[in-house]
C-alpha cells in the first residue's frame, strides 16, 4: 500500500490505480473512526493552507460537503460562485484561475458546466486541482463515496454487482462511477432507454440492458440518476409518466431485489420520478448516510493531495 | 551497509514488558482517586486507560492490559491514537496512510491515561498524541510509557516508566519489531 496518491490532481476517476482508490478509501475510514463520536470534529492537518471551492454551476450538497470537508481539517476555505463575481462581467476561466493563484490557494475545488473545464485549470495553477463535476464527464469524489458507501454496507467491492439506472447520457456521476467501480472490481450493469445511453457506451466496462426488472434480483446495488432534464435539447422518451413506469424504482421492483441489496442516489432526486417517496426513506436506501460519507471520503482527497509538501 | 546491533532478544522484550505491567500496576494503585488507605489498591487500575500509538505502540498497549490483568486478573482498558493527522512534519516529509483510532466506550475523561509507544526520540510524536488526547476527552493525567528511550528529545517531554534506557548517537537507527507487526520480537540498533 502506497502512502501517497500518484497524482498532483484528482481530476477524473481514471487518475486513481487500485492502489490509490483503497488508499482513499481506507483514509476515509480512518477518518471516520477517529472522529467518530468526539466533540471536537476537527483535525489541525491542513493549519494555514488555502482551500478555493470555485463553483460556476448550481450546487448544494457538494460545495458544502467540499467546504465542510476543508474546515475540519482546519483549511482556510474561500467559497467562490460564478453568481455575482467577476465572472459575470465576462471574466474568462484563466483570468479568474490567474487571480485565484495570486491569492496563494493551495488547492481549488471547482465545479464547470464544460467538460474538460477542470483539466485546463490544472494547466494554470500551481495548486491542486479537484474536480467538482464538470458538465457530462466526470464527478470522482461522487464515485468515491458511492464506492466507499458500498465498502461500507456490504462490506466488500470486489465482484459486487452494481446496476445504474437512468439518465447515463447526461451523467457525470455515471462516468465515474463505472471508472472507478471497474478499477474497485466491481461489475457495473448500466440500464436506460436507448436515447439515454451515450455513443460509445459499446466500449466501457459495463454490461448494458434495456430491462431493469431483469437486472434486480441479481444486484446487490441499484444506483438511481436523475433524469436531467435541464441538460436536455431534444425529447429522449415519451412522456415521464412512461419514464418512470419503465425505469423508476418503486415498491414493486425493490420487492424484486435480495434481501442485503442496498438502493443509492447521488442526489438531488426527484421523487416520483426516477425514485418512489417510499423507497428513498426505506432502510435499504443509503441517500443520507452517502452523503455524511461524502464529508469523510472528500476529507480524505484533501489530506491525501494539499497535507504532504507538494 | 552496517549490521544490526541487537539490544533485546525475543525474551528480553517479554520480561521488560512484565517489568512495565507491574510498575503500571503500583502506580494505578497508588493513585486511585478513591484509596483511602484500605481494599487491594487495585481500584486505581479502572481508572487506568493504556493508548497505544500506531504503528507499534498499539500493540505493545494490548500486550501491556493483557500483562496487567493476568497479574492482578482485573482487565484494563486499551486503545489506540493514530497521530499522523497531528504531525508537524507533514509539510516536510510528505504525507502517509493513516492508522487506525479507536478508544474505550467508557471514554477517557477523568481517568488516567498511560500513552504506549515503542522508541522515545524526539518527542515529535508524544507532542502530536498529547495534542490529539486535547479533541478526545480531559483525562485527569496522562503519562508515557516507551520501551526504549534513546535520548536527543526536541521537546521537554519525559517518559514516566521506560522499559530500556538506550544511549544512542542521533545518527543510529533504533528499531523495534514486535510479532504482531513483524512476525517477532526484538530491539536492535544500526550505526548509520
Amino acid at each position: 500500500m502506497p502512502d501517497a496518491l500518484r497524482h498532483k490532481h484528482l481530476l477524473e476517476a481514471a487518475d486513481l490505480d487500485l492502489d490509490d482508490a483503497t488508499l482513499v478509501l481506507d483514509t476515509a475510514a480512518q477518518i471516520e473512526a477517529a472522529l467518530a463520536g468526539r466533540e471536537v470534529k476537527k483535525l489541525p492537518t491542513l493549519r494555514g493552507r488555502t482551500v478555493v471551492n470555485l463553483f460556476f454551476e448550481d450546487s448544494t450538497r457538494t460545495r458544502i460537503s467540499f467546504e465542510l470537508a476543508a474546515k475540519r481539517l482546519s483549511a482556510d476555505v474561500i467559497n467562490f460562485s460564478a453568481k455575482g463575481s467577476s465572472v459575470s462581467k465576462g471574466e474568462s476561466l484563466k483570468d479568474t484561475a490567474l487571480t485565484l493563484e495570486a491569492m496563494g490557494a493551495d488547492g481549488i475545488v471547482v465545479r464547470h458546466s464544460a467538460s474538460g473545464a477542470p483539466h485546463r485549470l490544472a494547466t494554470w495553477v500551481a495548486g491542486s486541482v479537484v474536480n467538482a463535476g464538470d458538465g457530462t464527464h466526470e464527478h470522482p469524489t461522487q464515485a468515491l463515496l458511492d464506492a466507499f458507501t458500498i465498502r461500507k454496507r456490504l462490506g466488500r467491492l470486489e465482484g459486487v454487482r452494481v446496476v445504474i439506472t437512468g439518465d447515463v447520457l447526461h451523467s457525470r456521476v455515471a462516468r465515474s462511477n463505472v471508472q472507478l467501480l471497474h478499477t474497485l472490481g466491481a461489475e457495473v450493469t448500466l440500464v436506460a432507454p436507448p436515447t439515454l445511453l451515450p455513443v460509445g457506451v459499446g466500449s466501457w466496462p459495463v454490461t448494458v440492458s434495456y430491462d431493469l426488472d431483469a437486472v434486480l434480483p441479481t444486484a446487490d446495488v441499484v444506483m438511481m440518476l436523475r433524469v436531467q432534464a435541464e441538460r436536455m435539447n431534444a425529447s429522449f422518451f415519451p412522456s415521464a409518466r412512461e419514464y418512470s413506469r419503465r425505469y423508476g424504482l418503486d415498491a414493486d421492483r425493490v420487492a424484486k431485489l435480495s434481501d442485503d441489496a442496498i438502493v443509492m442516489h447521488p442526489g438531488p432526486m426527484v421523487r416520483g420520478m426516477e425514485i418512489a417517496a417510499d423507497v428513498a426513506d426505506s432502510a435499504r436506501s443509503t441517500i443520507v448516510e452517502q452523503v455524511g460519507n461524502g464529508v469523510s471520503v472528500r476529507m480524505a482527497v484533501l489530506y491525501l493531495l494539499l497535507g504532504g509538501s507538494a | 551497509m552496517p549490521e544490526p546491533q541487537r539490544l533485546l532478544t525475543a525474551d528480553d522484550v517479554t520480561r521488560v514488558v512484565d517489568r512495565m505491567a507491574h510498575q503500571l500496576i503500583e502506580r494505578a494503585a497508588g493513585s486511585a482517586t478513591g484509596a483511602e488507605g484500605g481494599g487491594d489498591g487495585l481500584d486505581g487500575l479502572a481508572d487506568l486507560v493504556l493508548i497505544g500509538i500506531p504503528t507499534r505502540g498499539a500493540p505493545l498497549a494490548r500486550r501491556l492490559a493483557a500483562r496487567i490483568e493476568t497479574f492482578t486478573g482485573t482487565p484494563v482498558d486499551v486503545g489506540a491514537v493514530d497521530i499522523t493527522l497531528y504531525r508537524d512534519d507533514l509539510r516536510t516529509r510528505g504525507v502517509r496512510a493513516l492508522e487506525a483510532t479507536h478508544l474505550p466506550d467508557a471514554g477517557i475523561d477523568g481517568r488516567l491515561v498511560v500513552l504506549v509507544d515503542d522508541v522515545l526520540f524526539s518527542g515529535r510524536s508524544v507532542r502530536a498524541a498529547l495534542d490529539g488526547l486535547r479533541d478526545v476527552g480531559r483525562p485527569r493525567a496522562v503519562q508515557l510509557a516507551v520501551l526504549v528511550d534513546r535520548g536527543h528529545r526536541e521537546l521537554p517531554i519525559k517518559a514516566d516508566f521506560v522499559g530500556k534506557n538506550v544511549p544512542t548517537a542521533r545518527s543510529q537507527q533504533v528499531k523495534v519489531r514486535l510479532a504482531e507487526v513483524d512476525g517477532e520480537d526484538g530491539v536492535t540498533v544500526t550505526d548509520a
